[in-house]
């Protein structure tokens, strides 16, 4: 069994003295890991570095085995992050979330492609927060945890919906909420289904990851008794310096 | 493979030997044999300096290098800087620096660098220490010398991020070409690194 294909790689850990396997993000076969002969080498260690977009070509005797990659460097994604400490750590959180949250094996075009707008996007740091914040929330309906967000959750209303209720996973109208304010999680405008991604501030962002990153900790990480992992955590505390602190680009 | 025909202290000496990194059991068998036939010249030697390495040698109390002495000679060194901290992941990187002999202020080894996937926190890292060290007096510059890899680099910014506030500078080894490196064979994350910490000349 045989097949090329373009993905990001999530991560990578040594194996035995020499090789590694290394979990590749692929565009049509999701997420899959492989061996990579000397991957712990000098020559394949920038490769295997997390996010960067490589092509892979997995051969295996039979499907079932782990196979090994052949792998060739698309574009050096975490060469041109590394001393951006917010587009790294979001990187590393994206990457994360990846890895722990998609099933082996199952093909999700649509998240990949998701993925890739965010990682196109880390060197603009006004946009890629929101556009994270929207890739996880397509990646929890990928995978069966879909948010129901068009609308009130106690009144049926379709407008004014600026809360989600952490039980339901349901929008909660302005109206209906305002009373359990301090339990709900706030819905920024811009995760509502179409609405425009434009204007959304900082604060709409960090609204926006505490909301999805409370979904994917309870739905993905708590059943293997895991909390978030410490990027995806440090990428919301980095937000909330730079609300801070705007002036200070670089941290 | 069963040996049953090699005696039990050899086999024992086989055995932890291709514990090694780059030894399997057949080389071990090999260093084995080599070492057998060079009883006085090398064996008894060798046996000695690890038993006398494996007593003396220790952890500096201030930087964690390896010395027999404690503090190491790296720190006792009256002629070394004390306003600069080199911070390093390893004790070979420390010794790799020393080849090069760039740096001669002092060293602050991590013992290692944030991984999640390894399960390696901030807690496994000698971090509080650094940031103890860095407050003392008179010490001017943290020189942030890990790897250039997501892991190397999370651990800086993480490194800076505990270090802010301190009266100190924190700078970060620069990166670009190689010397000696010709671009055409270059990784083209390198290259893009060096063209962005391009200089004027």
């Amino acid at each position: 069994m045989e097949f090329v294909d373009e993905g990001f790689l999530l991560a990578a850990r040594g194996h035995g003295e020499n090789h590694a396997v290394a979990e590749i993000f692929t565009a049509s076969h999701g997420r899959w890991a492989g061996l990579v002969y000397g991957g712990q080498g000098t020559k394949m260690r920038p490769l295997l570095q997390q996010g960067n977009r490589l092509r892979a070509t997995w051969k295996g005797r039979i499907a079932d085995s782990l196979g090994h990659f052949a792998l060739e460097l698309e574009e050096p994604v975490a060469a041109a992050h590394l001393y951006d400490r917010l587009a790294l750590t979001g990187l590393a959180a994206a990457c994360a979330v990846a890895a722990a949250a998609l099933p082996e094996r199952e093909a999700h075009p649509g998240v990949y492609d998701a993925l890739r707008i965010v990682i196109d996007h880390l060197d603009a740091p006004d946009i890629w927060p929101a556009l994270l914040a929207r890739w996880e929330l397509g990646l929890l309906a990928a995978i069966g945890f879909g948010l129901t967000l068009d609308r009130c959750a106690a009144t049926g209303a379709r407008d004014d919906l600026v809360y989600v209720s952490p039980k339901s996973a349901q929008a909660v109208s302005a109206a209906a909420g305002e009373p359990y304010s301090d339990r709900l999680l706030r819905l920024p405008p811009f995760l509502r289904g179409g609405a425009s991604l434009d204007g959304a501030s900082v604060e709409e962002a960090i609204d926006a990851l505490t909301l999805t990153g409370y979904f994917v900790e309870t739905r993905v990480f708590h059943p293997s008794d895991r909390t978030l992992p410490d990027s995806r955590m440090r990428l919301v505390d980095l937000l909330k310096a730079r609300v801070l602190k705007p002036q200070n680009e670089n941290g | 493979m069963a040996s049953s025909n090699i005696g039990p202290e050899l086999q024992r000496m086989i055995d932890l030997l291709a514990k090694l990194p780059g030894l399997g059991p057949r080389s071990a068998k090999r260093a084995a044999l080599h070492l057998l036939n060079r009883r006085d010249p090398l064996m008894r030697p060798l046996a000695y300096a690890i038993a006398e390495a494996a007593d003396k040698v220790q952890a500096c109390a201030t930087c964690g290098n390896l010395d027999s002495i404690n503090p190491c000679a790296v720190c006792a060194d009256p002629a070394r800087d004390r306003s600069v901290i080199c911070i390093v992941e390893s004790v070979g990187d420390l010794w790799a620096m020393e080849r090069a002999g760039a740096h001669r202020g002092t060293y602050h080894v991590l013992g290692g660098l944030l991984s999640p996937l390894d399960g390696v926190g901030p807690d496994d890292l000698k971090i509080g220490k650094l940031v103890a060290r860095a407050s003392e007096e008179g010490v001017t510059e943290v020189i942030l010398a890990l790897a250039t890899t997501v892991d190397g680099q999370t651990t800086a910014h993480y490194v800076a991020d505990q270090l802010l506030g301190k009266d100190v500078s924190i700078t970060q080894l620069s990166q670009g070409v190689p010397v000696g490196g010709e671009l055409d064979y270059l990784d083209e994350g390198t290259i893009a690194a060096a063209m962005r910490s391009r200089r004027p000349t």
